[in-house]
């Protein structure tokens, strides 16, 4: 007789909760030490609810079907020389952006994952790490063969490992997940399963990789899109971690409100280089940078936030400063990276006069005021033969690690500046809100390795600026510097009989 | 009233998805982007199995949803029939 098919609420109380065993030599404390130090308090682990109701088997059979299709589509994309049907060459430096910035991170959160799904006394949540934590692995795996086509044919691919350890702007993504992984297990998951998962990766994954496909990137836009596939059920888990934590102790409430408001700050910071990437970097547009936090941040995060205001949780705090910012972020971030062109890992360019007019469509309240001046001097400068180069290195903010390349909010002219004291040493940010953070913990960010600092105390190769770039695994005079001239244009036109 | 959400990648599948969807939740909205189809709906929307099965003219487990998913927003409740998103307020 065949067996009768369980139920998916049967299979996922079988094939998870009843995996769990009681301890009968061990102290349940000894076997998870880290689950009280952070304040928070679990009363009944049995309440974890995973919505989706996945049991390993179903994972494996579905990531399985997953990974069928994506690499399908990365052997047709290679096999029909898929890199020379993206939009222009510029376009490919925004994917220079993702491999060496946010690949690398997958990574980390896979590590973070592994080490927090041990530290759980539920099961469920054991369960839902492990799951997310080989999701991260399948990401950082199929986002570095998708781009592998790239390295043969472009500059700046070849070293994303070691860029993602010494290059300046690189130490922004990977602070935030060494601050996060180096938090107590409760705050890793408010950190990167909440406030990172829920609202601010959808930003790069949604309407960037939408803009992917819209310039040609056949590779990009399916991994992007089948590791959002697995980011759904990250959100998920993501708020019901939250709502977990919530319904289980009126004491978690401002422990958690604290976390969100360091979380939505740090990875607003974070995005801004996504800002950048859409306003500036694809060539064909499908949104602003705007628009989309308008759709994502302001719309669905603030669904999110009304949906937990029956638990006393209210809206991160400077998200006043934040829906300020999306006016300023992108034009100030593309300024500072086109001024230090000659630093990074990937070319820059003043963007053409039809995308200026976009910008200025797209942003009436401050871009012709504020930005296309700039663009307008960095013009006639470039004419010139003069095209500009910053030669000083920036300062760089004690907590996220960008530059102080931010403006006053009020006041589009004036650098945001702040600073504090501890232990007789000055602290300098970008923000109040970085700032506050450092504040709060200041023995942990005391300890940042700040790349600027590094290169001033002759860590960092050196003393002058090609033996730095060496050391952080750049081909100097191939992967850096403007787009115009540059071997990836020049081989571009070859490939298009272009003069 | 909050707006769920749930994107699509644009594919012969997510077709006959977003057509049940459709036929499940009359006051949807549609909106198609570039290799994406996003749905949103003011406070709940459901994905019904039978629906998509009628469809697709085939059997179709929900949890194959996954294999066409981008993203989604709202509260998930997921059993063997049905897939809901809600906001509550």
């Amino acid at each position: 007789m065949a067996a009768k098919k369980l139920s998916l609420k049967d299979k996922y109380a079988l094939l998870t909760r009843d995996l769990d065993w009681e301890f009968s030599y061990e102290e349940r404390k000894e076997a998870f030490p880290f689950e009280e130090f952070e304040g928070i308090k679990i009363t009944d682990w049995s309440k974890w609810e995973d919505p989706f109701r996945l049991t390993m088997d179903a994972y494996w059979k579905y990531q399985a079907e997953k990974e069928k299709k994506l690499y399908a589509i990365f052997d047709a994309f290679a096999q029909n020389n898929g890199q020379l049907n993206v939009t222009d060459p510029r376009y490919v430096n925004a994917i220079k952006i993702f491999l060496t910035a946010i690949s690398p991170q997958e990574y980390q959160a896979h590590q973070g994952f592994a080490h927090v799904g041990r530290q759980y006394g539920g099961v469920g949540a054991r369960v839902a790490c492990q799951m997310q934590s080989l999701d991260e692995l399948r990401h950082v795996q199929t986002q570095v063969h998708a781009m592998s086509q790239y390295n043969k044919y472009f500059d700046g691919f070849q070293n994303w490992s070691q860029m993602q350890d010494r290059l300046w702007y690189l130490s922004v993504p990977v602070s935030f997940f060494h601050d996060a992984r180096s938090a107590g297990p409760f705050e890793f998951l408010v950190a990167i399963g909440f406030s990172f998962e829920y609202v601010l990766t959808n930003l790069l994954f949604v309407p960037f990789m939408s803009g992917a496909a819209y310039n040609g990137d056949m590779a990009t836009v399916t991994f992007g899109f089948s590791a959002q596939s697995d980011e759904a059920r990250h959100m998920t888990l993501g708020l019901e971690v939250i709502k977990f934590l919530l319904e289980q102790h009126e004491d978690n409430v401002p422990i958690v409100q604290k976390w969100i408001d360091k979380w939505f700050w740090r990875g607003t910071r974070l995005l801004t280089v996504v800002a950048m990437m859409m306003d500036y970097m694809l060539p064909n547009k499908v949104m602003s940078w705007k628009e989309a936090w308008g759709m994502y941040f302001e719309e669905a995060g603030g669904a999110l936030f009304k949906d937990l205001a029956r638990y006393g949780i209210r809206m991160p705090k400077f998200a006043d400063q934040i829906e300020k910012e999306k006016e300023h972020a992108s034009h100030q971030a593309w300024w500072t990276f086109y001024t230090y062109g000659q630093a990074a890992g990937f070319h820059t360019w003043i963007p053409t006069d039809e995308e200026l007019d976009w910008l200025s469509e797209k942003y009436p309240e401050t871009f012709d005021k504020y930005y296309r001046p700039r663009w307008e001097y960095a013009k006639q400068l470039e004419a010139e033969g003069k095209r500009f180069y910053n030669g000083t290195l920036l300062q760089l903010c004690s907590t996220c690690q960008l530059p102080l390349m931010f403006t006053e909010m009020d006041d589009p002219t004036l650098i945001s500046q702040r600073e504090t004291h501890y232990h007789g040493e000055h602290y300098h940010f970008c923000s109040d809100g970085c700032k506050e953070i450092f504040e709060e913990e200041p023995e942990k960010y005391v300890q940042s390795w700040l790349p600027v600092h590094q290169i001033y105390q002759g860590n960092c190769g050196g003393p002058d600026l090609p033996g730095i770039l060496e050391f952080c695994g750049i081909n100097v005079g191939n992967d850096n510097l403007d787009i115009k001239g540059s071997p990836d244009e020049q081989r571009w036109k070859q490939w298009k009989g272009v003069a | 009233m909050s707006k769920v959400y749930i994107a699509l990648q644009d594919n012969d599948v997510s077709r006959y998805i977003v057509e049940a969807i459709e036929e499940d939740n009359p006051e949807v909205t549609i909106i198609h982007n570039p290799a994406m189809i996003r749905i949103e709906a003011e406070g709940h929307l459901v994905v019904k199995r039978e629906t998509v099965e009628e469809k697709l003219g085939r059997d179709w487990d929900l949890q194959e949803l996954h294999l066409n998913l981008i993203t989604l927003g709202g509260n998930v409740d997921e059993d063997d029939d049905r897939l809901s998103l809600t906001w509550n307020v």
